[in-house]
């Protein structure tokens, strides 16, 4: 069987490529977004009122948290060539448990490690029927999407739950000490770090990339594949779970539709962050920037009072020109190089 | 096998995440927490005390924040708000999601905060979700008015109430009065068996059909349509077989009355029983037009809107602060005093029938 392991995908064991060579592949796609990020932060700060100030970075970041939480495994499971729309679901499911335990008595440090098992064993059901079972992970977590999101109804019905302790919703929303910094830039910061490490810098992470730019190859050459991908279904059913006990905290509500949705935002960005979706190809600081980009970009037009129809075309539009950029990019770049090949001769 | 060992890292580095999150307090439980203060409450009023004769600045920067754009009832609720804005000389801003969810209301909020608004106005789609909020920027000085769907009450100034269950439940009587014609068999055509606010404005109905002036009006049976057009239409049929000689059938849901309407106005019944009840202006104009229904009634959600824009610079400006027993002047509305709770009621509903109805168009 041929095996096409594109180059610019990087490391997919033996065949490390040349520094050079992987530099020139950041700076496509992902240095584009991270740019274009940096721009609209800057410009916004500059421009638009009420931007650049400590609050708004705190409103920011809270709105950033749940998309960009779940876009850490989202990436790591599109990079294997699978998808998990099951995500917003089980953080629904899992806030909606955690309600009725909290009305039923139980000690909310009893709970959220409970909740966290509950998304590892909802993940592992993903995991079971797209590994062990085969089917492909579109059609299974469109399944348990519309699943999981059913229970969540069955748990707490059209009941909100909403008086979770103070100490514990107002840590999300809080900074520490009262100033600027919010409580939750650390943790967020570290979970970031611990991915992109995990992804860039392991070998688990060269098997993800490798398992992604093709199974067969990678199965060949004696990746467990199966066992990477059931793992990161796992891992994003705990970070989908952890989200989900953030989102309940945040808005002080725990409702059964929960979230309902967030799984194409968080596509969304991990697409626009330069993840390809038939796997293989990506990175995580691109699709850092890309969350960061797009609701930079909404809170920023918001504060403009630009309507929502236009938000809604504008984060449309980008997504495809990230579909559409790299396609172009490469189409020029094999012309140019045919180019230059017929001009050699 | 080392690339197990990696991805069990990051699931270990999560969980540990989870670990500080959870350690900031030991076994806290619901019951343990009831003994406990609750969220401090800011107060978003400078003045601890009303100023009854302060002046209501111009040029106050008032936003109306409804569960959700694009929805016809929303716009004629905010187009009432701009009204007011307008008449106070602010200025008027409408934002909102599409999307009528609590979460997408938050941002919101803070867009407000952030763009330093002077009033809040906001239909409130979860009344928790939006409590940290709103709380965030009553701290910030700027008051909250809920209007047509409360928040907690915690976490706003005012409520402008649209119509209480009393007044809801003596005009349905009213209604049954007058168009049985002082006496005969009238019957109730209602949502579902445990709808919450149906149930609470027919229980009212009944009391003051207890009354001796109502002495001649049966009320024989209490309908269930379930809010569904088709059931609706079904159960009406129902109950005209059952009671030939009825009078009248007094919907208090919109989709009741109007499948009722529907159906009579098709039978040989039309002009002979009256429908009455809640519904929408455009959803019976023909049937009022074409003599089926002589009058229902409905709050008017720009005055809601409207209210609320007055209720909301009168607390700016610090003529009010949402305590009970104050009194502010609300233009064409007259003068209004506040409840219990803050809450403000709009007034007994509005009656549309033949010579009104064309004045509306929600």
């Amino acid at each position: 069987m041929a095996v096409d392991v594109p180059s610019s995908t990087g490391t997919a064991g033996a065949a490390a490529p040349a520094p050079a060579r992987r530099l020139g592949a950041l700076a496509s796609w992902e240095a584009t977004i991270i740019a274009l990020t940096v721009l609209v932060l800057v410009i916004a700060s500059l421009t638009v009122d009420g931007f650049g100030d400590a609050g708004n970075a705190v409103f920011l970041l809270l709105d950033i948290t749940p998309i960009l939480l779940i876009a850490l495994p989202m990436t790591l499971i599109v990079m294997t060539g699978e998808i998990d729309l099951s995500v917003a679901s089980i953080l629904g499911l899992t806030g909606a448990v955690m309600g009725s335990l909290w009305v039923g008595g139980m000690a909310i440090e009893t709970i959220i490690p409970l909740c966290l098992v509950l998304g590892a064993v909802l993940g592992a059901v993903n995991g079971f029927f797209v590994t062990v079972l085969g089917l492909p992970s579109l059609a299974v977590t469109i399944g348990t999407l519309a699943l999981y999101r059913g229970l969540a109804y069955v748990v707490l019905g059209s009941n909100a739950v909403a008086d979770f302790p103070f100490a514990h919703t107002g840590w999300v929303t809080g900074t520490a000490g009262g100033g600027v910094v919010p409580n939750l830039l650390l943790p967020l910061l570290v979970a970031v770090v611990a991915f992109g490490i995990a992804l860039h810098a392991t070998p688990a992470g060269r098997g993800i990339v490798a398992t992604g730019a093709s199974d067969t190859a990678a199965r060949f050459a004696g990746l467990a594949t199966l066992r990477i991908k059931f793992t990161l279904f796992v891992l994003s059913g705990v970070v989908s779970a952890l989200t989900g006990v953030l989102w309940a905290l945040r808005y002080s509500s725990a409702r059964a539709d929960n979230g309902a949705g967030l799984e194409l935002a968080v596509v969304a960005a991990v697409l626009l962050g330069g993840v390809s979706i038939f796997g293989g190809k990506g990175s995580l600081p691109g699709v850092v920037a890309a969350v960061v980009l797009l609701a930079s970009l909404q809170n920023a037009l918001r504060l403009e009072n630009v309507s929502n129809e236009a938000l809604t075309v504008v984060t449309g539009g980008l997504l495809i020109a990230s579909v559409l950029a790299p396609n172009v990019l490469r189409a020029v770049r094999r012309r140019s190089a045919s180019a230059r090949a017929s001009r050699a001769r | 096998m080392s690339s197990r060992r990696g991805l069990s890292l990051v699931l270990a580095g999560s969980l540990g995440l989870t670990m500080a999150l959870t350690a900031c307090g030991g076994g806290t439980t619901r019951e343990s927490q009831a003994q406990q203060p609750a969220a401090p409450a800011p107060s978003s009023s400078a003045a601890a005390s009303a100023d009854p004769s302060a002046e209501i600045p111009e040029g106050l920067k008032i936003a109306f924040l409804p569960k959700q754009l694009n929805n016809p009832y929303s716009d004629i609720e905010a187009a009432g708000g701009k009204e007011a804005v307008e008449e106070l000389g602010g200025e008027y801003s409408l934002v909102g999601p599409n999307d009528a969810s609590a979460s997408s209301q938050v941002s919101y909020i803070n867009t407000l905060i952030q763009q330093q608004q002077d009033v809040i106005n906001i239909a409130a789609n979860d009344p928790n979700a939006v409590c940290p909020s709103l709380n965030q920027a009553r701290a910030k000085g700027i008051p909250v008015v809920t209007f047509d769907s409360d928040a907690n009450p915690d976490c706003r100034d005012v409520f402008i109430n649209q119509a209480t269950t009393e007044g809801i439940g003596k005009t349905l009587a009213e209604q049954a009065l007058e168009l049985s014609g002082g006496s005969g068999k009238v019957a109730v055509l209602s949502a579902t068996a445990n709808a919450t606010n149906q149930n609470a404005w027919i229980e009212v109905m009944k009391e003051e059909l207890a009354k001796p002036e109502y002495a001649g009006v049966e009320l024989v049976e209490v309908a269930y349509g379930d809010d569904d057009d088709q059931k609706s239409f079904q159960q009406t049929q129902a109950l005209l077989q059952k009671y030939p000689d009825l009078k009248a059938i007094v919907s208090p849901t919109t989709v009741g009355i109007a499948a009722a309407a529907r159906y009579i106005s098709s039978s040989d019944y039309k002009g002979k029983v009256a429908v009455t009840g809640l519904g929408t202006p455009n959803q019976m104009r023909e049937y009022v037009k074409d003599g089926t229904v002589k009058e229902f009634a409905l709050w008017s959600p720009a005055d809601i809107g409207y209210l609320a824009g007055y209720a909301g610079a009168a607390l700016k400006a610090g003529q009010i602060t949402g305590a009970e027993g104050e009194t502010f002047e609300a233009g064409r509305l007259g003068e209004y005093t506040i409840g219990a709770d803050g809450e403000v009621v709009l007034g007994p509903p509005t009656t549309f029938d033949a010579s009104n109805i064309d004045q509306f168009d929600f």
